[in-house]
């Protein structure tokens, strides 16, 4: 059996640009902005890196497919570059990428790059897409607040709650990450709400109102990662290296098969497990120090709580409505604000939930820097409940 | 008694009808004339529903399922608003209902006479096994006297030979280019002359000219007639015909224009389903006339096992569940006579892959799913894999439907956010009973009346509107499970 991943790669460089309506910028702009603080942190040279892995959704969104966006943005000396796409799971597929490809000996370093640029459609959520020629035809004309608020109402019908009990631990959940959001220069949204006014806003998509539903942002990320002994040579004895990194996709039973509850995510709990298992963690609610998940709704966040074992089964609202994910909490969720209030650029959130994670390891997260995290655990959930791509990555600082 | 005749019979109407004082609230300003029909309600289809969608729910209604029809016969779909003027709309409705390929599906359009057709051919001819659909989605301009008389709904009657429960004994026709009312690609709603005139002139004297000879030719004289079928939009034309017929009073049919209104093409059938629901007795003569450009009228004879015949869901049924609609601009939307704003979303490209539409007919429009033989799931689509996951057998799936399957919600939403024509949209995932998980749009709840664990039963409707192409698709969609 294979020994999976850990600590064989190292992150030496990450960047995050400005997330938000970025009227002001063009892809080329924010993967600029994302990469130059990179290189910057990493303190090498552009031409010392030798493969890159580009992570866009939208390819419709003016960014483009294959490779060439990130080579003509960076002007990279025509090294390897791979455009890889996994729903909101991309980020984190580009990061794979290059993980394994340093993991491998193929390369040193390698750069790994996600943007998306959503704010072009002149309307507000995520753009139209069609799901192709045969499912377009019988598939519902759903919208994403559409697909995940079923987990609300299912939910809390598995659980037997009453929809307002529910709906004030979504709440806090939307509360606690406009608290974190607010003290983060580079989130989208930076304000503070009350439960009142969240639990007041207009409704969505039942049960969902506005304020549960994540910010739709312009923003990229990256991250270059290079092998142990290169870290070490660049940047010393203190680093952050990749503990693990699991993916796994629906294979259709959620769409088709009974057995699933519609209350909770399959792929989560098995991407999960592995990742703890690949990472050694015996007792994740011990050892991870903090999340960052794909809280694209608070009520996804609230069953991600469980569906990461960070929760018992049917204890989600309480552990929320007695503050164990808060900032102040035993295992904090989305400190920099999340895809709620940091912002959900498609492409880049999967690094840029890597990218806070790297921060508070190296004790460099300003005002919201957490006391001494061991490992930091980033989560996206590609797609919707019905079908998704489950993303699980774990870091911590080297041995 | 062996003969020819109908052995069965259903009807549909959509769930919601308008109130016409609804009507006349929002237009009287303009027409103060419409106060005189301002009572009762008219039904109308919801914006996913047209004549295809409501013939396939009359066909479901009746009694037996249609997949039994044999291999040899005949389907027929009469309207005057069928969907599409060049595209077979009765193989698109054969598809919905499974019928066996070999029946031979035909459009009859043309007029108000279109359901009388088939009947008087197979009356003539005694042909054999035959499924008549007959449906309409009138529209109406805003305003018209049409848009109070009007409904939408259809019927469906199943005809052969053997015992039936009415004989279909002789029928006459006479045509008579009298234009009483017209409707054309460039009208778009029908264009109507004087009542009075179509009345006297039309009404009054063509209908005697096919009815008379008929009456004679059977030795019969019109106060034989227990029931008698006129179904003009005006509901006072067949008064004037009590006495140049010499019937009873209370042969006039019920022309149902207090909960349902003129169905157009379908509503002699219409008319003629009510009779056998609630009148109809055995023995009993019955002529049905349909008028437009002459008059064909056909004699039927009740036979004895009428009582004994119960449709899926009645008329009478689906009378009492109407919900009455005081929206007048709802029903408007729904009708297509305003388009609303309903903002970017609803440009969406919505251009039909017609291969895949094709090679997956049987899927989309037959709601033919899979079951796998090694374990007995039950799936949609239909795949090479089974989706159990303790199975995963390889191309173990037979054929299986599942428009009649019943089911119940798993997780919902009521979507504000999508594009739907009658926000908010409805979707979520549906457990069939029997196995089976589809994650499928619903239709006909009012916001706050969905809840885990609803009750569903599947209809045909109108999935996705191309309006760039003038093209629209059809699917289920999970609907409240209804009372039989």
């Amino acid at each position: 059996m294979a020994d999976g991943i850990k600590d064989k790669v190292a992150i030496i460089g990450m960047g995050c640009s400005k997330f938000g309506e970025r009227w002001d910028a063009r892809p080329e702009d924010l993967v600029t902005e994302a990469f130059e603080e990179a290189i910057a942190d990493a303190g090498i040279e552009k031409d010392q890196i030798e493969a890159g892995w580009f992570g866009v959704f939208f390819d419709e969104q003016n960014v483009g497919k294959s490779a060439y966006p990130l080579s003509q943005y960076l002007r990279l000396p025509n090294i390897p570059v791979t455009r890889v796409e996994n729903l909101c799971a991309t980020g984190t597929e580009a990061l794979r990428g290059a993980v394994y490809a340093v993991a491998a000996g193929a390369c040193d370093i390698a750069l790994a790059m996600g943007t998306e640029k959503l704010k072009d459609t002149g309307f507000s959520g995520l753009p139209e897409r069609t799901k192709g020629t045969f499912e377009d035809l019988y598939q519902p004309g759903f919208t994403a607040p559409g697909a995940f608020a079923q987990l609300g109402a299912a939910y809390a019908a598995k659980h037997q709650l009453d929809m307002s009990e529910l709906k004030r631990a979504m709440a806090h959940i939307s509360w606690k990450s406009h608290e974190n959001g607010a003290i983060n220069p580079k989130a989208h949204l930076q304000s503070r709400l009350t439960i009142e006014q969240i639990l007041d806003a207009p409704t969505i998509a039942y049960p969902l109102g506005v304020f549960d539903c994540c910010g739709v942002s312009d923003g990229a990320a990256c991250a270059i990662v290079a092998r142990p002994e290169i870290a070490k040579s660049l940047v010393g004895d203190n680093y952050v290296t990749v503990k693990a990194m699991q993916l796994a996709p629906s294979n259709g039973v959620e769409m088709g098969h009974q057995s699933w509850d519609g209350a909770s995510t399959i792929t989560t709990r098995r991407a999960s497990q592995r990742a703890y298992a690949e990472a050694g963690i015996s007792d994740p609610r011990k050892d991870i120090s903090m999340t960052e998940v794909h809280d694209c709704f608070s009520i996804t966040e609230l069953v991600l709580m469980e569906d990461l074992w960070l929760s018992d089964d049917g204890r989600a609202v309480h552990d929320i409505l007695d503050g164990r994910f808060d900032a102040s909490g035993d295992i904090p969720c989305q400190i920099d604000g999340g895809l709620k209030c940091f912002g959900h650029p498609i492409g880049a959130s999967g690094l840029r939930m890597t990218y806070e994670i790297y921060l508070q390891l190296l004790g460099r997260a300003a005002d919201r820097q957490l006391k001494s995290p061991k490992f930091g655990l980033a989560h996206n959930l590609g797609g919707i409940p019905n079908r998704n791509v489950a993303a699980v990555s774990i870091f911590g600082m080297n041995d | 008694m062996l003969s020819y005749g109908i052995t069965e019979f259903a009807a549909y109407v959509p769930m919601q009808a308008l109130q016409r004082a609804s009507i006349f609230d929002a237009v009287g300003w303009a027409q103060g004339g419409l106060k005189a029909y301002a009572r009762g309600t008219r039904s109308y289809a919801a914006w996913d529903e047209d004549a295809i969608t409501m013939a396939v729910a009359a066909c479901r209604n009746l009694a037996s399922d249609s997949t039994n029809l044999a291999a040899q016969a005949q389907f027929c779909f009469a309207s005057t608003t069928a969907p599409f003027l060049d595209r077979q709309n009765a193989t698109v409705i054969a598809t919905a209902l499974n019928l066996p390929q070999t029946v031979h599906s035909y459009d009859v359009a043309g007029g108000q006479r279109a359901a009388l057709a088939p009947l008087m051919t197979a009356c003539r001819h005694a042909a054999g096994d035959l499924l008549l659909a007959a449906a309409d989605k009138r529209p109406c301009k805003p305003a018209s006297v049409m848009e109070m008389l009007s409904g939408d709904g259809a019927v469906a009657l199943r005809l052969g030979a053997g015992e039936c429960l009415v004989e279909l004994v002789d029928c006459e026709a006479v045509h008579a280019d009298m234009v009483d009312h017209y409707r054309t690609a460039a009208t778009g709603a029908d264009y109507i002359f004087e009542d009075r005139w179509v009345r006297d002139e039309g009404v009054g004297k063509l209908v005697p000219q096919a009815v008379l000879p008929l009456l004679e030719r059977n030795g019969l004289k019109g106060g034989d007639l227990s029931h008698f079928i006129l179904a003009t939009p005006n509901t006072s034309h067949a008064r004037a015909l009590v006495k140049a017929l010499g019937l009873h009073k209370d042969a006039l049919a019920d022309p149902l224009f207090d909960a349902i209104g003129h169905t157009g093409a379908a509503h002699p059938l219409m008319m003629l389903v009510h009779i056998l629901e609630t009148k109809a007795e055995p023995g009993q003569w019955i002529m049905v006339t349909g008028f437009g450009q002459g008059v064909d009228a056909v004699l039927l004879r009740v036979g004895d096992k009428l009582a004994a015949y119960k449709a899926r869901r009645s008329l009478g049924q689906q009378t009492a569940d109407i919900q009455a609609e005081t929206n007048y601009l709802k029903y408007l939307s729904a009708a297509g006579g305003i388009e609303l704003d309903w903002g970017m979303r609803a440009e969406r490209d919505n251009r039909t892959a017609q291969t895949v539409a094709y090679n997956k007919s049987q899927d989309l429009y037959g709601f033919v799913g899979g079951q796998c033989r090694d374990c007995g799931t039950a799936q949609y689509p239909k795949s090479r894999r089974c989706v159990n996951p303790n199975c995963g057998a390889l191309d173990t799936q037979e054929p299986y439907h599942f428009s009649n399957k019943t089911g119940k919600v798993k997780s919902f939403t009521e979507d504000w956010l999508a594009f739907t024509r009658s926000p908010p949209h409805l979707y979520g995932n549906i457990s069939f009973e029997g196995g089976g998980n589809i994650f499928m749009e619903m239709a006909g709840f009012a916001p706050g009346e969905l809840e885990i664990g609803s009750d569903v039963e599947m209809q045909f409707r109108i999935k996705d509107i191309d309006t760039q192409r003038g093209f629209h698709r059809y699917f289920w969609k999970a609907i409240p499970k209804r009372r039989d």
